[in-house]
């Protein structure tokens, strides 16, 4: 059931010296690995690893319990030590984005529970646990509008822009951006960013974004082909 | 395979919407969109598809079921799970059924499905019973074959009790009973004392489910069996032996990730053996 693609394109490198280099890392995908959890995940891109599993739709405390959709929950736990700060706010960007996709209506009063658990970080952490958590979801058959991905973005100093960066690109570079996207039309759902760019910087971020969630909604596609083959 | 592959390389996720006739059997992802077939010739490629659609009390309309997986998004289906795409023709004239065939694991129960569930909890007239979905259902104690007031059905905690969703809907508690409309158990009731329940995928029971399913067929041809299987993920089997009881479930949990030539295989093994 492993599914591996090599996806790597260089868009527009001789376009100038400020010309973007879109190349993604390596990524790999793998459904339906863990038995208790209704969906689960594991999700690489380059050295990150991110574990998924989705809980749902099942029962919700009466507490959370909303009458009209489902509560939606994530739980991001780190590689090492208890969530902290840093965990609870990319929790929070990750569930505003799956709010935006499920279609919560469908199930009142249940709870979706996505816990994501970081295996290795080596850049680009909340893009891959998007990814992760699209995965998972539907591998667990929550109903949703559309797919969705996660994409960074990492500007340097002399502007060049970088996608999926790296650990180190990450901390060499002057912004980072982190992009959310719709599988149906490419649209923003999230965006979350870090540093210092300026307008045109930022557009030319969420364009080149776009361009290379294409190639993670491929792999969507074929490794979800891969998984159904059988069937 | 190689089929599956040239559709991915023509069609992208996002892609325009297309027409549900030529995706059927593969594999659609949620946001997609489906034309049916009758819009295919109102949008062709004249492109007044518009203008076409302003009479359309005209057209004699057609009916089309969205079954799970699928829902109308003004007059297309958007996709909301992963699998393939699957249609029934109908009986008479019209669109039929689609429906998406998924793997998961959670159910939801559906009014009418026929489900294994556990009873966890026995409160005055109404016992509660797990069946696997987000909230417990309740079953009467009068929804018994025989029951009355007077002569309550014996039903103890733990009990494994096979039976049909009256309600299900998203709003409301789900509510089953072990009777049919005339008021016979018609091979509902509580599950007998020994034997082994486990959990496969929805999808699997489905395929098993199927009418024309050579798996149950070939399996009864190993050992004389008893097994229940509930649309909510459950199975129920009980052999002779709690050997051959293990091995028919170990057979059938296996059959999922086999194509029919793999499955021929092992059981003409079985069979020598």
């Amino acid at each position: 059931m492993q599914a591996d693609a090599k996806i790597r394109t260089e868009v527009g490198t001789e376009s100038g010296p400020r010309g973007p280099v879109c190349s993604l890392r390596h990524f790999a995908c793998e459904q339906n690995l863990l038995s208790r959890p209704d969906g689960s995940a594991s999700f690489l891109q380059g050295d990150t690893s991110i574990l998924a599993g989705v809980y749902g739709p099942a029962e919700v405390k009466v507490s959370k319990e909303i009458f009209n959709k489902a509560t939606l929950e994530v739980i991001l736990r780190p590689k090492i030590g208890l969530p902290g700060v840093a965990e609870k706010s990319r929790e929070r960007l990750i569930r505003n984005t799956c709010e935006a996709v499920v279609l919560g209506a469908l199930h009142p009063r249940t709870s979706i529970t996505i816990v994501l658990q970081v295996i290795s970080d080596a850049g680009s952490l909340l893009a891959c646990c998007l990814n992760a958590a699209c995965m998972a979801l539907v591998d667990a058959g929550v109903p949703m509008r559309a797919l969705f991905c996660g994409v960074t973005c990492a500007l340097d100093s002399d502007g060049t822009l970088v996608l999926d960066p790296t650990a180190k690109q990450e901390k060499e570079a002057r912004a980072v951006l982190t992009f959310a996207l719709d599988g149906v039309d490419q649209k923003l759902l999230m965006s979350t960013t870090k540093g210092l760019y300026s307008d045109s910087e930022l557009q030319q971020c969420l364009a080149a974004a776009q361009a290379a969630s294409q190639h993670v909604f491929r792999f969507y596609r074929e490794s979800l082909q891969r998984r159904y083959s059988k069937s | 395979m190689a089929e599956a592959a040239g559709v991915a390389a023509e069609s992208l996720v996002g892609g325009r919407a297309r027409a549900a006739c030529t995706v059927l059997n593969q594999v659609v992802l949620p946001g997609e969109e489906l034309l049916l077939p009758e819009q295919e010739d109102a949008e062709g490629p004249g492109g007044t598809g518009e203008r076409l659609r302003l009479n359309a009390g005209a057209r004699p309309r057609v009916r089309v079921v969205c079954g799970p997986g699928l829902r109308r998004c003004g007059d297309r289906l958007l996709v909301t799970k992963c699998g393939r795409l699957r249609h029934k023709e109908p009986g008479g004239s019209g669109g039929g059924v689609y429906w998406v065939d998924s793997q998961q694991k959670r159910y939801v129960p559906v009014k009418g499905d026929h489900v294994i569930g556990i009873v966890t909890a026995k409160s005055g007239d109404i016992f509660k019973v797990d069946v696997g979905g987000s909230e417990p259902a309740s079953l009467s104690y009068l929804a018994f074959e025989g029951a009355t007031k007077r002569n309550r059905p014996n039903v103890q905690v733990g009990d494994l009790v096979y039976g049909q969703f009256v309600v299900a809907n998203k709003d409301m508690e789900p509510e089953m009973v072990c009777i049919d409309s005339c008021g016979r158990a018609n091979g509902m009731g509580v599950i007998g004392q020994d034997g082994l329940l486990f959990k496969v995928t929805l999808g699997l029971i489905r395929k098993l489910l199927a009418p024309d399913c050579e798996i149950i067929q070939e399996v009864g041809k190993l050992y004389p069996l008893e097994i229940v299987f509930g649309m909510n993920g459950r199975i129920w089997v009980k052999a002779k032996t709690v050997q051959q009881t293990l091995i028919l479930a170990n057979i059938l949990e296996a059959c999922e990730h086999m194509t029919a030539d793999q499955r021929k295989q092992i059981f003409s093994r079985l069979a020598e053996s």
